[in-house]
């Protein structure tokens, strides 16, 4: 099989005034289609520089990356626009939803940028299909301010698979959510993977990589760890642990 | 990115600031209204007099007789008896591109009709006068080449005269006596108005030339010669061969005439009123470029304040171009809005203005077109470098910001 994403020996260094940061130091990872790997690691470990770098957000300064076979650690600006575009989808932390804007109109908002015009009646309908995918459809209308966080998370995820990608690049999903929420949102996500969407989180929370089926461990800008998660949480049955036991102190 | 994409994000974002886009497109608002009502009211003072000046004629030259400076003594125009009836048989004859020609001569007279009398200016002319002046007979008809070979007792007037002696019947037939010598009155002329002068262009009573100088006024001299040139063309050529017709017959080294095209009349009428336009215009222009500033200032703050936003459109795909035209399209509605109301203020303002003070005010479309171009330009040049800044954001950059 084709790996969605090939790394071989990637750099990164940044030129900030007289010392330069080495923030990646040779990474090499192939990640195939239909895997789900949480890319951990304390502040400082290059796993956000990575990502940016996985995100075609950014460049590496040496080594080569391929993204569904096709060489991008060469492309300029706008070519990694159009490949941002058409085969990445994005989760931010902070969500990073566009306010006073509906939820639908946040989702339609990548088609916008889509090199084939799409006409609005079809992008309606796409961002429409891509927020029930989430359990939203009936928030359609609201403003980011009328949603809870997990809700906002939600229509995040939805605009990132509106473009249909090939890759959902997650920056801390759950990073600005309780827990319960944050199993809400492994939900979303491991339902996402099973449907066959690959997806590559970045978190620093242990429990939540255990939703996922791989985890990377990034220290100083190489790969300290990388293996299979062992025994994998499913969010819906810990739903419902979490349930039983609220119900047993009557809280919910 | 689709066509009408960026302008439906445009409005999307300044719905969202109703009032700091309202304020913003004041600038532009006031400087195109202030543009177009100041043309408005020069251009209505200037067409004013531009039509006065067009109520002399069409296409005149005068030959005024007399000179401005024969031995220190100066007299008007027409003083000096130094133009005859053959000078203007002369121009007629012997100048090219001349259709018409008429002599004048001038006198005032206590005129008695229907038991009433009044006093006006009784002037001789040939039957070109119409013609030239571009007037035309409201009844009856001009009199004939042959009444001023025959010295006709016949007579055309104004509607002053009219409305003066004739009340309520018809003047066509009616006798008018003018200095005792009978003239019936076989035309009436329509009504002309106030020359550029303030006169009373209809209070006339025009006589054949001939008429006049044998039975009236007893002269042999002609007070001034109207003539009329084949074209607008043609009309400074004429000017300047009558020029020199004129001095080879009267063999004077000095003019003992004058010769004045309406060209020069309408030039030296409207010259004040045209550096007011351009005085006027230039005021109103610098408030369009504060205006301009205050949309690049506002723009500036937005890119500052949408950081984030702009880093989320670049995330999931932006190409700085679309940034770049989303934002300069933003600055460009924002003017051409401001500059169709300001338009609308500029007119309105005019209209008032011409209520309250009576001025002729006028718009001329071509300023309607200018106003809508140049806010258009306005928004772009000061929608660029904010556009243009927000283009060149790092993604990563702007999506960290806070």
């Amino acid at each position: 099989m084709n790996a969605v994403i090939k790394l071989a020996d990637i750099h990164k260094i940044y030129h900030t005034g007289e010392v330069d940061v080495h923030a990646v130091r040779g990474v090499s990872l192939d990640i195939e289609p239909g895997e789900f790997v949480a890319i951990m690691g304390s502040s400082g470990s290059g796993k956000s520089t990575l990502m940016n770098m996985n995100g075609c957000l950014d460049r590496p300064t040496r080594g080569s990356y391929f993204l569904d076979g096709l060489d991008v650690s060469t492309l300029d600006r706008d070519d990694r626009a159009k490949i941002r575009n058409d085969k990445i989808g994005f989760v931010f932390q902070g969500f990073n939803l566009l306010s006073r804007t509906s939820a639908l109109e946040n989702v339609e908002m990548p088609m916008l940028y889509n090199n084939q015009r799409i006409s609005s009646a079809e992008q309606k309908e796409r961002a429409g299909k891509s927020l029930e995918l989430v359990g939203l459809a009936d928030r359609a209308d609201h403003k980011p301010n009328q949603l809870s966080g997990g809700q906002q998370q939600r229509v995040a995820i939805a605009r990132a698979l509106v473009n249909r990608p090939s890759l959902l690049l997650a920056d801390e999903p759950t990073g600005n959510l309780d827990s319960q929420t944050s199993i809400e949102i492994m939900g979303v996500f491991q339902k996402l993977n099973d449907a066959g969407i690959t997806i590559i989180m970045v978190t620093h929370e242990l429990d939540i990589a255990r939703y996922t089926k791989r985890t990377v461990i990034l220290r100083d800008g190489k790969i300290l760890t990388d293996e299979r998660v062992a025994e994998r949480l499913n969010a819906e049955a810990e739903l419902q642990k979490l349930r039983a036991a609220q119900a047993a102190v009557k809280l919910a | 990115m689709k066509f009408f994409a960026p302008f439906k994000l445009a409005g999307r974002a300044l719905r969202r600031n109703k009032m700091r886009s309202l304020l913003t497109m004041l600038g532009v608002i006031i400087g195109v209204g202030s543009v177009i009502a100041s043309v408005s009211i020069t251009t209505g003072a200037t067409k004013q007099v531009e039509d006065k000046v067009a109520s002399l004629g069409q296409n005149v030259v005068t030959v005024f007789s007399g000179n401005f400076s024969s031995g220190g003594m100066r007299g008007g125009w027409g003083s000096a008896p130094t133009l005859t009836v053959e000078d203007s048989r002369a121009i007629k004859n012997e100048v090219a591109n001349v259709v018409a020609v008429s002599p004048e001569v001038r006198d005032r007279a206590q005129i008695l009709a229907n038991g009433l009398n009044w006093n006006t200016q009784v002037i001789g002319e040939s039957p070109d006068y119409p013609q030239i002046r571009d007037w035309d007979i409201a009844s009856g008809g001009m009199f004939t080449e042959g009444d001023v070979r025959g010295l006709g007792k016949v007579a055309v007037i104004g509607k002053t005269v009219v409305d003066q002696l004739f009340i309520n019947d018809d003047p066509i037939g009616q006798t008018l006596i003018v200095r005792n010598i009978p003239f019936k009155v076989v035309g009436v002329l329509e009504s002309k108005g106030f020359n550029l002068f303030g006169q009373d262009q209809d209070d006339v009573v025009i006589i054949p030339y001939t008429s006049h100088m044998r039975r009236l006024s007893k002269r042999t001299f002609v007070n001034s010669i109207m003539v009329q040139a084949a074209s607008k063309e043609t009309i400074n050529q004429v000017q300047a061969d009558i020029n020199t017709l004129l001095l080879d017959r009267h063999k004077s080294a000095e003019p003992d005439f004058t010769v004045r095209s309406q060209l020069e009349l309408m030039q030296m009428a409207t010259s004040t009123s045209r550096i007011m336009s351009i005085l006027l215009g230039a005021i109103a222009s610098v408030s369009l470029i504060v205006g301009g500033i205050g949309i690049m200032n506002i723009m500036l703050v937005s890119v500052t304040e949408r950081t984030r936003e702009i880093g989320i459109r670049m995330a999931v795909g932006a190409r700085g171009r679309d940034i770049l035209i989303q934002f300069l399209i933003e600055a460009v509605t924002l003017s051409a809005i401001g500059g169709i109301l300001g338009i609308a203020l500029g007119v309105g303002a005019a209209k008032i203005t011409s209520h309250f003070t009576g001025w002729p005010t006028l718009t001329p479309y071509a300023w309607i077109g200018i106003a809508c171009v140049s806010s258009a330009a306005i928004g772009i040049v000061s929608g660029f470098y904010p556009a243009w800044k927000a283009s060149r954001l790092d993604p990563i950059e702007a999506l960290r910001y806070e």
